[in-house]
């Protein structure tokens, strides 16, 4: 017997298994068609680019597919006679040589006239009012605003950008080859050692956006993700200048626990003497949408699992276990941690 | 007499106009990259860059077009059809003449793919 197939007691055979993973599998499909991580439900100009250029892939591959099947079709059914040579010539010169050549010279075209919008080198050339420095760590993202004239506000694990504003996005790596992607508002794009790369994005609707690492990088490489805010002009500056400021949590109770225990030799909180710079910041992790790179809630149970076993949370993470930690002075630094908004 | 004999037995003839389509793409590519690698040494437009693209795109497509016409006057001017595949000296020389005959028209459509980005890309992406 066949997979897929089944038989009743007369011998009958019934394809139901197989109709219910054709439509399983379809139901998989569509849910990508939509949600915070979909190319497909675009949020920004370059995504909407991509995916308008998917759409017309996918309705000219329909297309010649229909065209393949109907010949096919047609030969093996309606004209089942050979064909005269001369027949046959004709169809290897127009579908197989002129077809495909004017085809994919419209396609190059259409492509190639999508690369101004994609790649607006001339939005690059001059310095522009927001440039936003992200480098991807095993298995963090480092994010650094760049204001015309102000100090930089460094950040991690979520990038925040004001709605119809083209932002400009400088792109390093500390470690290995990871891959910068916002499915809903455009990219990709690599983030390599030694290199900067240089992208631009305009979002176009306000929301909030995944955006996981593209590009294989260890073992958390699935649990490296950041979340992307995207807010109006004007709450993005309320929020940008209260991000340059100290969190008000800053110097309250758990900080003495926070640095008793060391922290600040990797971590950052404005405001304290915690300046390290090994791992994320944490000056306004508190209102962080997630945790741990996009993988926990924001909540206190998620800081103290990730305090006392961040190894089992995230495999490969270079910050150690605090499990050796009293319960009772990891949750102290947890309710700190949330406390820095 | 002729210039060039109309039978060449050489497979050059058959690698010319892939040649001209694989040093086209090279130079294309290596010499835009190194122009936006220097650009500030050599304190020129990316202008230079297009024209000189567009100058050797349109010397390839001319020289194609002649390594066609040798092929196609190798084929005995489309007198003389496919397969040519019996095991002569004459059926050799046409299997030549139209496997580079259609090589040229490969090769055309490539050389002008690869410089089609030149018409849209007007600065060195920083």
């Amino acid at each position: 017997m066949s997979i897929g197939v089944a038989s009743d007691a007369r011998g009958r055979r019934e394809r139901r298994p197989l109709k219910q993973l054709f439509l399983i599998a379809f139901a998989v499909l569509l849910s990508g068609c939509a949600g915070v991580q979909s190319a497909l439900d675009p949020a920004g100009t370059e995504a909407e680019a991509v995916a308008t250029l998917f759409w017309v892939m996918v309705a000219g591959g329909t297309l010649i597919w229909i065209a393949v099947m109907g010949g096919f079709y047609y030969a093996t059914r309606i004209k089942r006679e050979p064909h005269s040579e001369r027949a046959a010539g004709r169809l290897i010169l127009w579908g197989g040589a002129v077809f495909p050549v004017v085809v994919l010279t419209l396609l190059l075209a259409y492509g190639l006239s999508l690369m101004p919008k994609l790649r607006p080198w001339t939005a690059v050339a001059e310095e522009p009012a927001l440039r936003i420095e992200v480098t991807g760590e095993q298995f963090w993202w480092r994010v650094t605003y760049h204001r015309a004239g102000e100090d930089p506000v460094v950040a991690a694990n979520e990038i925040r950008l004001p709605v119809g504003e083209r932002v400009v996005f400088t792109l390093k790596s500390a470690d290995v080859v990871h891959s910068f992607w916002i499915p809903s508002l455009g990219g990709k794009m690599d983030m390599i050692p030694g290199r900067d790369n240089t992208l631009t994005l305009e979002a176009t609707r306000t929301g909030i956006y995944r955006s996981p690492c593209a590009e294989f990088c260890g073992s958390s490489h699935a649990l490296m993700v950041f979340s992307t805010v995207v807010m109006e002009p004007d709450a993005f500056d309320d929020w940008l200048a209260r991000e340059a400021r100290p969190s008000p949590g800053a110097k309250a109770d758990g900080l003495d626990a926070f640095l008793r225990n060391g922290c600040q030799a990797c971590h950052a909180i404005t405001g304290t003497e915690a300046n390290g710079v090994i791992g994320p910041d944490l000056s306004h992790v508190g209102s962080r949408d997630t945790l741990g790179a996009g993988i926990l809630q924001n909540e206190i149970d998620s800081y103290v699992a990730l305090i006392r076993r961040p190894d089992v949370i995230k495999p490969g993470i270079r910050m150690p276990g605090f499990h050796g930690l009293p319960d009772e002075e990891i949750e102290t630094i947890a309710r700190y941690l949330k406390g820095l908004e | 007499m002729r210039l060039i004999p109309k039978e060449v037995e050489s497979l050059w003839t058959l690698f010319t106009a892939p040649t001209i389509w694989a040093v086209h793409f090279l130079v294309c590519y290596v010499g835009a990259a190194v122009f936006c690698a220097k650009r500030n040494a050599l304190g020129l437009d990316f202008i230079t860059v297009r024209s000189g693209i567009g100058i050797v795109t349109v010397i390839a497509l001319l020289a194609i077009l002649g390594s066609g016409w040798l092929a196609w006057r190798q084929w005995g001017f489309g007198t003389h059809e496919p397969p040519h595949d019996e095991p002569s000296h004459h059926d050799r020389n046409r299997f030549q003449g139209f496997a580079t005959l259609l090589l040229c028209a490969l090769s055309f459509v490539a050389v002008i793919f690869t410089a089609m980005p030149a018409a849209i890309i007007t600065e060195c992406n920083p």
